[in-house]
């Protein structure tokens, strides 16, 4: 059964056969206002925890999404190139950014629960 | 900029019971969007009517028998030619013709002027007008008062700003674009603004400011719209933001504004910045301000580097963004003269990426003016 990991950078996790699926939270896209473009990683990229895995562009800024563990990319949400508002209207959804292959699981963790997250935003 | 030193708006209360969401501003705490969102917002200036808490910016009175003569050692023009409630856009330039902010002037009477300065600038521009006025003084007859004014200043901007204001109780009819009035005691009307659209901007007190607030919000033609609107209104607008696309290093004829300093004044003004302003147009400028127009959807934004088909160097990016009224990014920098040509293909870097930019036309979206 899939289980959902949260980040203090505000981004979830749901994690599912050794496979992450990633993106930002409800409360980040609406700190990030309209989004307009999502620069995607290419699948295969491997990342490093704390590497920028996607650049989120709003109408007035850019702003790094970080690869929350290690691993590889094996996904990108290409419906996000022709409608980067997806990541607006269903961010914990259809708005999702990069699924990944978890290098090491044991990372997860270190990662917060929806309880410890909503804590976290106040 | 946090801490102590942030200023608040006279009106904050309000921008915080409408959701507003706030960041920093040329050390003001500044509403940047509302719950509606920068894209909704935007949109809705251009189709009806966006009001704009401004009063970071700074209205000072400037009068007296030496007025006209100051302005005109101040800025590159000719104060004593605009007639009463005309106003006109200007600069303050340094000794290198670079400009140090720019302005917008209006003749109120004889001897009094209005002057609307930029938020981060007020502080030093007041202690120039100054320094300029004890110079006059010291040198005789000019008597020359500035004053400050205490004042919230709202923008209302779009086609339906007439309107709005017209149900507001204020009549609007007779006013032109570039004109300024005293419509009641403490109140500065102008119809103006930073957007492209037809719109006023309105210097008054806080109490009667709140009454209007209160009266427009009250017309669904009208919502509160952000500091992240405003500038991606004026960057589909191709209007220059002081700090970024026009700086003190920055000459009004590289930035294409020599249109608004008057022929008479660029071959005999006596301006501060005259003879530097001359050298270089009679030179011409190394570089030119143009509109930018990335191609695809990633935006291109301030400090991206700019190149030539060959990879060679060609300039920078200083404001850029997404325009959603053009639907596509919009950008505005710095070029070398000889590519300053529209239709000309240049690059920019992008976090290691280059991405295809044409030279565009400013604006971006057609001026929409009441000019009469």
């Amino acid at each position: 059964m899939a289980k959902t990991y949260f980040t203090e950078d505000h981004e979830w996790l749901r994690v599912e056969g050794g496979i992450a699926t990633v993106g930002i939270t409800d409360y980040a896209q609406q700190q990030l206002g309209d989004l307009v473009f999502v620069e995607l990683p290419e699948p295969g990229k491997k990342l490093a925890k704390g590497d920028t895995a996607v650049v989120v562009e709003s109408v007035k800024a850019a702003s790094d999404v970080y690869a929350p563990v290690d691993g590889e990319i094996t996904e990108a949400n290409t419906a996000l190139s022709s409608d980067p508002s997806l990541v607006n209207s269903a961010a914990t959804g259809d708005g999702w950014l990069w699924k990944m292959k978890l290098a090491d699981e044991s990372q997860l963790d270190g990662l917060l629960d929806e309880a410890a997250y909503k804590a976290h935003i106040g | 900029m946090t801490g102590d030193d942030t200023k608040h708006l006279p009106l904050e209360d309000l921008h915080m019971t409408a959701g507003a969401r706030f960041g920093a501003f040329a050390g003001w705490s500044m509403p940047l969007t509302y719950p509606a969102g920068v894209m909704k917002e935007h949109l809705h200036s251009r189709e009806h009517a966006g009001l704009f808490d401004i009063s970071h910016m700074k209205l000072f009175e400037i009068s007296g028998p030496g007025a006209a003569a100051l302005l005109n050692r101040a800025c590159p023009f000719d104060a004593g030619a605009l007639e009463v409630s005309q106003s006109k856009y200007t600069f303050f330039l340094n000794e290198a013709a670079g400009i140090l902010d720019d302005l917008i002037v209006t003749r109120l009477g004889a001897e009094r002027f209005m002057m609307v300065a930029n938020a981060g600038n007020a502080a030093a521009d007041e202690k120039h007008l100054r320094a300029l006025a004890k110079n006059f003084d010291a040198e005789g007859d000019f008597d020359v008062k500035v004053d400050a004014l205490d004042r919230v200043f709202l923008a209302i901007q779009g086609p339906e700003a007439w309107a709005a204001l017209s149900r507001a109780g204020i009549e609007t009819g007779s006013l032109v674009f570039m004109h300024g009035i005293e419509p009641r005691e403490n109140w500065f009307m102008s119809r103006s603004g930073y957007t492209g659209e037809d719109g006023f901007e309105i210097g008054l007190t806080e109490a009667d400011a709140r009454n209007l607030v209160a009266r427009l919000l009250e017309d669904e033609r009208v919502m509160w719209v952000g500091l992240a609107a405003r500038d991606s209104l004026r960057l589909e607008a191709g209007l220059c933001l002081h700090g970024l696309d026009i700086t003190p290093e920055i000459d009004p004829a590289s930035a294409g504004l020599m249109w608004a300093i008057p022929k008479e004044v660029r071959a005999s003004g006596a301006f501060i910045g005259a003879d530097a302003l001359r050298a270089i147009l009679e030179r011409g400028p190394a570089q030119k301000r143009v509109g930018l127009k990335p191609e695809g959807r990633q935006p291109v934004r301030a400090g991206a580097a700019l190149f030539d088909a060959d990879s060679n160097p060609a300039g920078h990016v200083t404001s850029g963004g997404f325009g959603p009224s053009a639907g596509h990014p919009v950008a505005m920098g710095y070029v070398q003269t000889p590519l300053a040509k529209s239709g000309a293909k240049l690059f920019a870097d992008v976090r290691g990426t280059k991405i295809p930019v044409d030279i565009h036309l400013l604006p971006f979206t057609p001026h929409r003016y009441r000019k009469g």
